[in-house]
C-alpha cells in the first residue's frame, strides 16, 4: 500500500501586488501517490480547517497541458522532474522529513499577484503583436492542398507543443522569453502557410518582448533544461535568424 | 412553451446550404455598431470571438482563466473527425452523419448533426490554414486514424495533443482579432448573471477576479460557450476550474436546460488512488486500437491481485477474461464509449477488479508488442530473434504510437505500462446535455446563443470519439457566423444597449448580496468539501447505472446538503481581492441546484440510452434498452426551485431508422 510522508512546506506568502511577501512554513502529512498540488489541496483544507487564509496557486487541468499551473520548487521551476510540469510531480519524489521550499515564478515581466501567482499576461501581448497566420474563417484552400514533409510538419509540432507557462522565464537568470518567443516564431515559420509573413512577424514579436522587459538571451540554456515540453534551444536560432533576415534583409534558410 | 426548432424545411443534404443563402444577414456598416459578448474560450468560444470579430461585429470576449490559451478543450488528446474521405475507405458527410446519430443512441436532432458532418469539412482546411501541425504521412499529405464506434479512418490528429494543437490555433487567431481591436479580451473574469432587457438577453455581470469588483457588460447579444458540466460529479477529467455557473445562471434567468443527465463516462482512465484525489486523468481512446481490456476469471486471482500478492502478468492466458472481445466480437475492444464502460463495472460489481479498491481493469498491450514486435522484424529481415528480442521491436513500435501517453501513466502510477498492463477504470468525462437552443444555435432566451459542449445539441445520448473538437468548432467557426445574423438583422436600429439599467442595476446587486451571503455564513466545513460529498452522491445514484428508487434518494440527499451548504460553509477572505475559495463557493452552490436536476431528469427517462442507463430498462442479455415510442424526445427543463417544470421536444426522424444499436 502506499506510504504516508511528513513534510514541511516552506512557502512564499504575499498578500498582493503592492505588499512585500515573506516565507511561511507548514507541516503537511502527504502521501507517495499524491500530485504535488494535491499536497498543496491538504495543506490547504487544513489552513481552511483552520480558518486561515489557504495559499494561492494557479493550476486547472492537472494533466500537464494547460500551462496554468507554475511554482518555483526547491530552485526549479516545477520541480526536480525533467520534462514535468509541478500538477504531474508525484510526491514519490521527495523523502519523508523533508522540507521543500515552494516560491513563485522571480521575473521582472511576471509580477506577483498574490502568494504564489504571477501575471503572465505578457506572453498573450507577444502573441498579440504577430503569433498567428492571418486567416479568416472560410478562407482556407483545401488540406491537402500545400504538402508538408512529414519531418518539416514533425518539427513544427515539436515547437508548437509550447505551453505558454513560462517556465522558460523563470527558469533564466536574465528573465528572458526568448524560448517562448522563438518556439511561435518556429512552429510558425517552419509552414508554408506561415512563411508568408514570417519576417513581419519576427520582427513585431521581438519588439513586443522588448517592450514588456524581458531580458537578453546569453545562451546558458537554462531554459530548455527547466521547460516541462522540452522546447530545444535551436528555436531561438531559428529566431535569431528570422529575426536578421527581417531586419537586415536577405535568403531565410 | 412551445419549443420551436427551426429546422429548415427541405431535403436533409440541402437544408443548410439553402437557409445559409437565405437568411437575414446584417451589412458591414451596422455590423461595427453592433456588440456581442462571447463567454469562454475554448475552441467553441474562440473560434466564434474570432470569427465575429473577423466579420466585424464590436466584441466583448470572456474568459475566468489568466489568458485565452488555457480553457480545457486543450486536454483533449485523440483527435477530430471530419468526412474528408482522404483515406478513401468510403466515408462521406452522409456517413459521418449517421455514425453521430447511431452513437448518439438516436436521440439528436438529424439537421443539427448534419450540418455538424458537413462543417467538419471546412474544419480541417481552416485548421490547416492556421498552421495547426497536424501527423502527416511521408507524402506531405494528412494523415488518419480510427476511433471507437466508426469502421472508417476519419481522424486528423496531432500527435496526443489535438485539443492542444487546435486551441493554440483558434488562441492565434482571436489574438490577432484583439491586436485588430475588433476583439476586447477580458482575462480573470468570471461571467456571475445573465442580465435580460425586454425578454431579450443585454448583457453579464462579470466579476473581476484579482479585484473582486463587479461589472456590468452591455451588449446586442450573449453568446454561451462555457463548457460542460462533468465537475459536479467533483472527481472528473474535466478540469478544476471547469463549471456550470453562466449556463446555470442562464437557465435561472429563464433558459431551458435539456437532457441534464446524458453524462459521458469513458472508459479509459486513471483509476482513483485515494480521497486526497482531485481529479482524473483520461487516456486516449485510441490505446483501445491496440490494448486488450481482461480482468481475472478467478475472484480469487482478483483478489490476490487487490491485496497485492499477485501481479497481472502472473496471470496465464486462459484465465483472463477479455470481456470486450467475448460480449462484443463484432467491435471488440471498440465498442462504443458507453458500452465500455458499462462492462467494466460489470465485471468489478462481480468481484474482478484488479487494484487495491476493487475498481479497476485492466488494458494490455502484450500482444501488440508481440504483433508489432514481429512486423518490425520482418521489415528489418530479422529472423533468428528470441521472444524478448520481438518483445523490445515491439515496445520500440508501442512507443512510437502512444509514447507520450505511457510517459504520462507512469508519472502518475509510477508503473511502467510496458512491463505491466494498465490499470483503467471509466470516470466522467463529458457531457451531452446542455443549454436548449434551436437550429441557430440560439436558445429560448431571444439573443442568448450557446455553443460546444455548453448546449445540447449534437450528441444525442452518447458523444462519439472526435466528435467534441469538430462541434466546438463548427459552431464557432462556421454556424454562429451566420445564425447569429438571424436575431442581429432585427437589432440594426437598437442603439448601444446601456448597461445602468434597472436590470443591470438589480442583477449586480443579486450578485453582489450572494457573494455576501456566501461570505457571512462563516460555517465550519470547506467548499471542497461539500463539493466532495456532492460528488458522492452524483456518482453513486446518477453515475454509470441508475434506478428510480436510487434516483428518488439521491435528490433528495442533494436538497439536505444543499441546505446544510447554505448553514455551514466555511469561506475564507474577502469579496475585495483574488480569492479562489470564492469563486469554487459560487460554482459549487451551482452545481448543488444543477446536480438535483440531473436526478429529476434520470428519473423522468425510465429508458437506457447512450450514457443513460436505467436498471429497469435492460434486455434480455443484460444490454441497454431504448424505448423510443416513449422517450423519443428531447426534455428541456424549466428551473424552479421547489419543482423544475418538463418541456418535451418530440425528435423527428426523416432520414434514419431507429435501429437497436448492436455492437455485437
Amino acid at each position: 500500500m502506499s506510504e504516508d510522508i511528513k513534510l514541511n512546506i516552506k512557502v512564499w506568502r504575499q498578500k498582493n501586488n503592492k505588499s512585500a511577501g515573506g516565507f511561511e512554513t507548514y507541516p503537511v502529512n502527504a502521501n507517495e501517490h499524491m500530485s504535488f498540488l494535491e499536497m498543496l489541496d491538504v495543506l490547504n483544507e487544513d489552513l481552511v480547517n483552520q480558518k486561515k487564509e489557504p495559499v494561492a496557486f494557479e493550476h486547472d487541468c492537472r494533466e500537464g497541458i494547460c500551462g496554468t499551473c507554475s511554482l518555483v520548487i526547491n530552485g526549479q521551476p516545477h520541480g526536480p522532474n525533467a520534462g514535468t510540469t509541478t500538477c504531474q510531480l508525484h510526491m514519490r519524489h521527495f523523502k519523508n522529513g523533508e522540507t521543500i521550499v515552494v516560491e513563485p515564478y522571480r521575473a521582472k515581466a511576471f509580477p506577483v499577484l498574490k502568494d504564489l501567482v504571477v501575471d503572465r499576461s505578457a506572453f498573450d501581448r507577444i502573441i498579440q503583436a504577430g503569433g498567428y497566420i492571418s486567416v479568416n474563417a472560410g478562407q482556407a484552400p483545401d488540406g491537402n492542398a500545400i504538402p508538408i514533409g512529414k519531418n518539416k510538419a514533425g518539427k513544427s509540432f515539436e515547437s508548437a507543443a509550447c505551453i505558454g507557462c513560462g517556465a522558460c522565464v523563470a527558469a533564466c537568470p536574465n528573465g528572458s522569453a526568448m524560448l517562448f518567443t522563438s518556439a511561435k516564431v518556429t512552429h510558425l515559420g517552419l509552414l508554408p502557410q506561415g512563411e508568408v509573413e514570417a519576417e513581419r512577424r519576427t520582427e513585431a514579436m521581438v519588439a513586443q518582448m522588448d517592450k514588456e522587459g524581458f531580458g537578453m538571451c546569453s545562451n546558458i540554456g537554462a531554459c530548455e533544461a527547466e521547460c516541462p515540453k522540452e522546447i530545444k534551444l535551436d528555436n531561438i536560432a531559428f529566431m535569431n535568424r528570422s529575426y536578421f533576415k527581417a531586419v537586415f534583409g536577405g535568403e531565410l534558410e | 412553451m412551445n419549443l420551436n426548432s427551426k429546422i429548415p424545411a427541405g431535403p436533409l443534404a440541402d437544408k443548410w446550404t439553402k437557409y445559409k443563402s437565405t437568411m437575414p444577414i446584417v451589412a458591414p456598416n451596422n455590423k461595427r455598431k453592433l456588440e456581442i459578448i462571447v463567454v469562454g474560450t475554448g475552441l467553441a468560444g474562440a473560434a466564434a470571438a474570432s470569427s465575429l470579430g473577423e466579420l466585424g461585429y464590436a466584441v466583448k470576449c470572456f474568459t475566468f482563466h489568466d489568458s485565452p490559451r488555457r480553457a480545457h478543450s486543450i486536454a483533449a488528446q485523440g483527435g477530430i473527425n471530419a468526412a474528408k474521405n482522404y483515406a478513401n475507405d468510403g466515408d462521406s458527410i452522409y456517413r459521418l452523419f449517421y455514425d453521430t446519430i447511431k452513437g448518439g443512441d438516436y436521440r439528436a436532432r438529424e439537421a443539427n448533426v448534419h450540418r455538424l458532418a458537413e462543417c467538419s469539412v471546412e474544419i480541417i482546411d481552416q485548421c490547416v490554414a492556421q498552421g495547426v501541425p497536424f501527423a502527416r504521412e511521408y507524402g506531405g499529405l494528412l494523415e488518419n486514424r480510427s476511433f471507437g464506434g466508426v469502421q472508417v479512418s476519419r481522424t486528423f490528429y496531432a500527435r496526443g495533443q489535438t485539443g492542444q494543437q487546435l486551441l493554440i490555433g483558434a488562441y492565434q487567431s482571436l489574438s490577432r482579432q484583439i491586436a485588430l481591436g475588433t476583439v476586447q479580451m477580458y482575462n480573470r473574469h468570471e461571467m456571475l448573471d445573465l442580465v435580460k432587457v425586454d425578454g431579450k438577453a443585454r448583457g453579464i455581470i462579470a466579476r473581476n477576479l484579482l479585484t473582486g469588483e463587479l461589472e456590468r457588460h452591455a451588449a446586442h447579444a450573449v453568446v454561451l460557450a462555457t463548457g460542460g458540466y462533468g465537475n459536479v460529479f467533483y472527481l472528473s477529467t474535466n478540469a478544476m476550474m471547469c463549471n456550470v455557473t453562466a449556463a446555470w445562471k442562464s437557465v435561472k434567468k429563464g433558459a431551458l436546460m435539456a437532457n441534464p443527465c446524458f453524462t459521458q463516462i469513458h472508459p479509459t482512465c486513471i483509476p482513483v488512488s485515494g480521497e486526497y484525489q482531485s481529479k482524473l486523468t483520461l487516456m486516449s481512446e485510441s490505446l483501445r486500437n491496440d490494448g486488450r481490456v481482461w480482468v481475472p476469471k478467478k475472484k480469487e486471482d482478483a483478489q490476490a491481485i487487490q491485496q497485492g500478492k499477485l501481479k497481472g502478468v502472473q496471470i496465464k492466458e486462459e484465465d483472463r477474461d477479455y470481456f470486450l472481445e467475448r460480449r462484443y466480437p463484432a467491435f471488440g475492444n471498440l465498442v462504443p464509449r458507453d458500452v465500455a464502460s458499462r462492462a467494466a463495472k460489470v465485471e468489478c460489481d462481480k468481484g474482478h477488479g484488479v487494484s487495491p479498491t476493487g475498481l479497476a481493469v485492466f488494458l494490455d498491450f502484450s500482444a501488440s508488442m508481440v504483433r508489432y514486435g514481429k512486423i518490425e522484424a520482418n521489415k528489418k529481415g530479422l529472423t533468428d530473434l528470441t521472444d524478448t528480442q520481438i518483445v523490445a521491436l515491439g515496445e520500440e513500435a508501442v512507443s512510437a504510437k502512444y509514447g507520450n501517453l505511457f510517459e504520462m501513466y507512469e508519472k502518475i502510477t509510477g508503473e511502467n505500462p510496458y512491463k505491466e498492463p494498465m490499470k483503467i477504470y471509466p470516470a466522467v468525462h463529458y457531457t451531452m446535455g446542455g443549454v436548449w437552443v434551436d437550429y441557430n444555435l440560439e436558445t429560448n432566451i431571444p439573443g442568448l446563443f450557446a455553443l460546444g459542449e455548453c448546449n445540447f445539441s449534437d450528441h444525442g445520448a452518447n458523444r462519439l470519439g472526435a466528435s467534441a473538437l469538430m462541434q466546438g468548432l463548427a459552431d464557432g467557426y462556421f454556424v454562429i457566423p451566420y445564425t447569429i445574423g438571424t436575431f442581429l438583422a432585427n437589432e440594426i436600429s437598437t442603439p448601444k444597449v446601456k448597461n445602468d439599467s434597472p436590470e443591470f442595476m438589480a442583477a449586480e446587486k443579486a450578485t453582489k448580496d450572494l457573494i455576501d451571503k456566501l461570505l457571512n455564513i462563516k460555517g465550519n466545513h470547506s467548499v471542497e468539501s461539500f463539493h466532495r460529498r456532492l460528488g458522492k452522491i452524483m456518482w453513486e445514484y446518477c453515475g454509470m447505472a441508475r434506478n428510480a428508487e436510487g434516483l428518488t434518494k439521491g435528490r433528495q440527499m442533494i436538497r439536505a446538503l444543499r441546505d446544510e451548504f447554505y448553514k455551514d460553509v466555511y469561506v475564507p477572505g474577502n469579496n475585495d481581492e483574488y480569492n479562489p475559495e470564492l469563486e469554487k463557493a459560487l460554482r459549487v452552490a451551482d452545481f448543488m441546484e444543477l446536480g438535483e436536476l440531473m436526478m429529476m431528469d434520470a428519473f423522468n427517462r425510465n429508458e437506457s440510452c447512450g450514457g443513460h442507463f436505467r436498471e429497469e430498462s435492460v434486455s434480455e442479455d443484460g444490454e441497454a434498452q431504448r424505448k423510443d415510442s416513449e422517450f423519443a424526445y428531447v426534455a428541456a427543463w424549466e428551473w424552479d426551485h421547489t419543482e423544475p417544470v418538463l418541456h418535451k421536444e418530440p425528435l423527428v426522424f426523416e432520414n434514419v431508422e431507429l435501429k437497436t444499436r448492436s455492437y455485437k
